[in-house]
């Protein structure tokens, strides 16, 4: 992976868009690379739609623009769908990956999504309710991104987790977040 | 041995570890977006008993330099941060701490000044602060952002100037990157323990402060001597940051190129658009264009020769301004260039934008576009002046 990764996170404020953003990014980081993790600043309410930026690379990273055309496209709400062009500027070969009960083939009608694009789905809330007892499904979709595009390790994701939870989380914690990334990677539809 | 940490934090966070490991003795800070995060930070530090600094929570910027003032005045190394408006309410204070020589730092996360609204960035804060005898730096990252933060308090004291070290409001303030934090007795080495030469609390060497100069030649003395102190610290940054760079590997320049060696069309510009502007020139390098950019770290005193000399083998120059001289015939950087080219006797084509205003994208594809319009220059074209960039 020499080339620049970007990824844009579409949620609402509340969901951890942000930490998820930066999850991926130090995950990278983790493996000795460079990277970059921004919100986009606009109006911080619990449940106002938001997006955020991660860029990864091997180089260091110059450009700081805001990612109009990324690789892949992850949202975590799919409530979004309705008012969100979530697709807009997606690179031909991108893929989105969707928080959501529904098979990918059904989001990629919703989405109105282009043969090229990988389309991928998670419950990932319901795997999020399950094993970390809380609605917050940024951990989770971390394991189904990697296994939709392998652009950090599965094992560094663990590692990286561990690294920052380690040292103000219960052991109980710890695991609920390990289990749900592990549960997103293995239960992920993925389709193209 | 100097040990560096790899961490990936904010830049503001940067910042705020910048600040504790300085440790001043007094910061008196007002918060404003976007540079409430460093204060924050740095509040947690003390309150943390990690540093000893007497912090004080004013009640407005005009205040805080007002504080600022004091505490250097009493011999105190002294610190704030602020932007934007709260810069623009400092003013009255700024040439004053200039004036009186305090070694003051403060940095600015460069953000827009109202109307309308806006908290995203560009310079127009800092621009308008670029008169009054401060020493002012643009950093393009959050690395940047450390490394002169450090070099700042070293700045300050040995030329008795205020520095303000400035980074881009969200774009560098509060994205997160990778870079290197020095361990904290390096960089308590490499600043010293403050030696005022001049302190109010020295009752066996009495100084007046803050006096009255109306008649005479006194008042004009006196801001000759400021401008030659802000001329002499030139060599004095270079030097600091060359000093700095021996223990991180990170080299200082005033002036810093890419693509230089054999430009015919070279764009120039402040702050974090550098590294947009380097991709897009390292992109058409690869496609034989012979092309090249140009940032300044150093802002205030104006590297002229430094950079006339760098763009003397151009056929055209792009100055990108990210605030407006509103009347003048250009932005601030860009007349700044054509007074340093034309001093030099260099004569390049011109052509200023003023762009990224009020945290307006900047797209590659402008930055393309500026090449583009360079090399019709270059081949005789028009310049029809000052273009606002995307609009």
């Amino acid at each position: 992976m020499s080339e620049l990764t970007e990824i844009r996170w579409h949620a609402r404020a509340g969901q951890g868009a942000v930490t998820a953003a930066k999850l991926v990014a130090e995950t990278a980081m983790y493996e000795d690379r460079y990277m970059q993790a921004m919100p986009e600043y606009g109006p911080e309410r619990t449940g106002a739609p938001l997006k955020a930026f991660t860029r990864i690379s091997d180089q260091p990273i110059e450009v700081c623009n805001n990612i109009e055309n990324p690789g892949i496209v992850v949202v975590l709400d799919e409530t979004l769908l309705s008012s969100i062009d979530v697709l807009e500027g997606i690179e031909p070969d991108g893929a989105v990956i969707v928080n959501t009960t529904e098979p990918p083939e059904e989001m990629r009608k919703i989405m109105k999504a282009p043969d090229t694009v990988t389309v991928a789905t998670v419950d990932a809330s319901g795997i999020a309710l399950d094993t970390i007892k809380r609605d917050i499904p940024n951990t989770p979709i971390v394991g189904a991104l990697v296994k939709v595009r392998p652009i950090v390790g599965r094992e560094s994701v663990d590692g990286q987790l561990l690294k920052t939870f380690g040292k103000k989380f219960a052991q109980e914690m710890i695991d609920a977040n390990l289990e749900s990334v592990q549960r997103a990677y293995e239960e992920v539809l993925i389709d193209g | 041995m100097a040990t560096q940490t790899t961490v990936s934090e904010t830049g503001n966070s940067f910042v705020a570890t910048a600040y504790r490991q300085v440790a001043p003795e007094a910061l008196f800070a007002y918060p404003i977006t976007p540079q409430t995060t460093i204060v924050e930070e740095f509040a947690r530090y003390v309150a943390n008993g990690k540093v000893k600094t007497e912090y004080v929570t004013v009640e407005s910027e005009h205040s805080a330099m007002s504080a600022c003032i004091g505490s250097a005045a009493a011999g105190a190394r002294t610190m704030t941060a602020t932007s934007s408006q709260g810069l623009a309410y400092m003013w009255e204070e700024l040439p004053i701490a200039a004036g009186l020589r305090l070694p003051i730092v403060m940095v600015n996360t460069n953000r827009a000044i109202g109307a309308p609204i806006n908290i995203h960035c560009d310079h127009s804060d800092v621009m308008a602060a670029r008169d009054l005898g401060w020493v002012i730096l643009f950093a393009e990252n959050a690395q940047e952002a450390y490394d002169h933060t450090i070099m700042a308090i070293r700045i300050a004291e040995e030329n008795d100037l205020p520095v303000m070290p400035s980074l881009d409001g969200f774009i560098t303030t509060h994205s997160i990157s990778r870079g290197e934090i020095m361990d904290d007795e390096t960089v308590t080495k490499f600043v010293g323990v403050h030696q005022p030469k001049h302190s109010m609390l020295d009752s066996d060497n009495p100084t007046m402060v803050g006096g009255f100069s109306t008649l005479g030649n006194t008042y004009m003395n006196i801001k000759k001597a400021l401008r030659d102190a802000i001329d002499a610290s030139l060599p004095s940054i270079k030097s600091i940051g060359d000093e700095w760079a021996a223990q991180t590997g990170r080299s200082f320049d005033h002036v810093e190129t890419f693509g230089m060696e054999d430009a015919d069309e070279a764009i120039l510009v402040l702050g974090s658009a550098a590294g947009n502007v380097r991709a897009v020139t390292r992109k058409l390098r690869g496609e034989g264009r012979k092309v090249g950019m140009v940032k300044l770290r150093t802002y205030r005193p104006f590297p002229a020769a430094e950079l006339a000399d760098v763009l003397k083998g151009c056929k055209s120059v792009a100055v990108l301004d990210r605030s407006d001289s509103y009347g003048a015939i250009a932005g601030p950087l860009a007349i700044d260039t054509m007074a340093a080219l034309f001093k030099a006797g260099v004569d390049v084509k011109v052509r200023p934008y003023i762009y990224g205003l009020g945290g307006a994208d900047v797209k590659l594809e402008f930055i393309e576009s500026v090449y583009d319009d360079l090399a019709d220059l270059s081949d005789g074209g028009l310049n029809p002046g000052l273009t606002y960039l995307g609009i």
